[in-house]
């Protein structure tokens, strides 16, 4: 099953400029996994050494932060979109 | 459309990752593309030592613009020449209030043009966006940011277009709405806002400036302690409160005391900051009390302090790291406690706050009654915002006047009735 993902800016050099990709996966993490999978060197920018989504990295499934869900482990469902956004700073 | 960033200025040497180091040119760019860490300005500090001194710094026009070479920008700066130097006023029947012994003001409700800190922050945005031939420029905002790209690219003939949550106060809308910008109003909380303008950011080419522009944006902040410090006759104060809602301000006012220390301006000095929330908004000081440099977002802000309802704090984990290492802490208040601390700061300094003034006053006076910030030492308390913005928020609380008749009878009578106390 395949959802779609939004690729930000900062990481379109790695999609061919691709704003919006398919990956499979049932999980945030299997997303990841098979994000680096079609686009290498994309795990790397998302995830810290320890595996761990980077500290400036959100996560969005639909419009909800995948902190507020299950982090990593958060599901997806057919339907389901998936965005990578950079914190941002406001005010 | 940016073009290539020019090179005239050595002391602002590049940009650089904040996590990693890694080097980026000066462009409209606010991410490292391989960690996502912020990008900053990097400065050329020994360079910056040997440019300037106090008197040269004295002798400038009075603006925030008299510490530019510690600012982000190429040449003269080319808007927001008037922003900034606002007043820091000694506060005595506040301090005797609160039962200290030395206690400061620094009032940024009255900055120009658009009273509030904000105006900082944009002057050097747009001031680089100018440099970059950018032609429209935009934010996501609580309120006080859009009224000051608002303003500030109306004076600089810029295209603006500014991204609100919808339920903001009547008078911030209507503080953008003047200067014939676009205002966007969006049906959802600031994170949401915000993300819409991450995804819009790179697609139209346009200055957003705490997006593609933050770089810049942040740095404006500086000014404001740099202001703290001269004006305190070239002292860091021991404790500085300071409202967060990104964290952004606390983060640079830090950055701003010690680059004064690095550019021999000014002794290196013991200091602490404190930072201060809303209890219905209050991810970085829940961090700070539970120990924790992970910020977990509030996903539904809840309070009057509606500047400073940021759920995901983009800078809480270097505020936080900036308290830490200061000594300082962090505390949040109530929403009754931030009506009381707007009506005790009218009436004992004369000063009007918007609610984040509230939340900076109500948090400092937590802090000093808990002892984290003792009482026999300076403090410098940041009042970011001015009063008539929010309103709504304290009209319910003030009396009403008193109506009579034009004759002198009905004014004595008046003078004779109990005086109301509020
Ligand atoms: C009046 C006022 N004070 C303080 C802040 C906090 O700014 P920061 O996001 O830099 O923490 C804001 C942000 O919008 C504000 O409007
Ligand atoms: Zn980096």
């Amino acid at each position: 099953m395949s959802v779609p993902v939004r690729i930000p800016t900062p990481l379109r050099k790695l999609t061919q400029n691709q704003e919006i990709v398919e990956v499979d996966g049932l999980t945030i993490r299997d997303v990841i996994e098979n994000l680096e999978k079609s686009y290498p060197g994309l795990k790397e920018r998302i995830c810290d050494e320890e595996n761990n989504i980077r500290r400036f990295v959100n996560v969005f499934v639909n419009d909800e932060d995948i902190r507020f869900l299950e982090d990593a482990a958060t599901q997806v469902k057919p339907g389901d979109e998936v965005s990578i956004v950079p914190a941002i700073a406001g005010g | 459309m940016t073009i290539p960033a020019m090179d005239n200025n050595p002391l602002f040497s590049h940009l650089q990752c904040r996590e990693c180091g890694r080097r980026y040119p000066k462009d409209a760019i606010h991410v490292c593309e391989f960690d996502f860490g912020p990008l900053e300005a990097a400065y050329d500090y020994p360079a910056i030592a040997k440019a300037v001194t106090r008197a040269k710094i004295e002798a400038r026009p009075r603006s925030m613009w008299r510490y530019r070479e510690l600012l982000p920008i190429e040449g003269e700066p080319l808007v927001g020449k008037h922003t900034g130097f606002t007043p820091l006023v000694r506060a005595n029947r506040l301090a005797d209030r609160l039962g200290v012994k030395e206690l400061y003001i620094k009032n940024d409700a009255v900055n120009f043009p658009s009273l509030s800190f904000k105006d900082r922050v944009v002057s050097v945005a747009l001031s680089r966006a100018k440099e970059l031939g950018i032609d429209t420029v935009a934010c996501a905002s609580t309120g006080n940011l859009a009224n000051a790209v608002a303003a500030h690219a109306a004076s600089a003939g810029l295209r603006s277009f500014v991204l609100i949550p919808a339920d903001l106060e009547q008078s911030k809308i209507l503080n953008s709405l003047v200067y014939g910008t676009n205002v966007i109003a969006i049906d959802g909380a600031y994170d949401q806002v915000n993300r819409l303008c991450s995804e819009v950011a790179g697609k139209y080419g346009w200055g957003f400036v705490n997006v593609n522009l933050r770089p810049y944006y942040a740095e404006g902040s500086k000014t404001l302690g740099f202001e703290i410090v001269e004006q305190l006759g070239w002292k860091i104060p021991r404790h500085t409160v300071i409202p967060m809602a990104s964290g952004s301000l606390l983060t640079k006012v830090n950055k701003a005391y010690e680059e004064l220390g690095k550019v021999g301006l000014v002794a290196e000095t013991p200091y602490s900051i404190y930072g201060a929330q809303a209890s219905g908004c209050s991810p970085i000081s829940t961090a700070i009390k539970n120990n924790t440099e992970t910020v977990r977002p509030v996903s539904k802000p809840q309070t009057i302090a509606k500047s400073l309802s940021i759920g995901t704090p983009a800078d809480g984990y270097y505020a936080i790291r900036a308290m830490k290492k200061t000594g300082g802490t962090a505390d949040d208040c109530t929403d009754e406690e931030i009506i009381s601390a707007i009506l005790l700061l009218a009436e004992t300094v004369g000063i009007f706050a918007e609610t984040a003034g509230g939340v900076t006053l109500a948090c400092a006076q937590k802090l000093i009654a808990s002892g984290a910030i003792p009482r026999d030492e300076s403090i410098a308390l940041c009042i970011t915002g001015y009063g008539l913005k929010t309103q709504e928020a304290i009209a319910e609380h003030l009396g009403n006047p008193s109506v009579i008749k034009p004759n002198l009878r009905a004014f004595e009578a008046l003078l004779e009735q109990p005086v109301q106390s509020i």
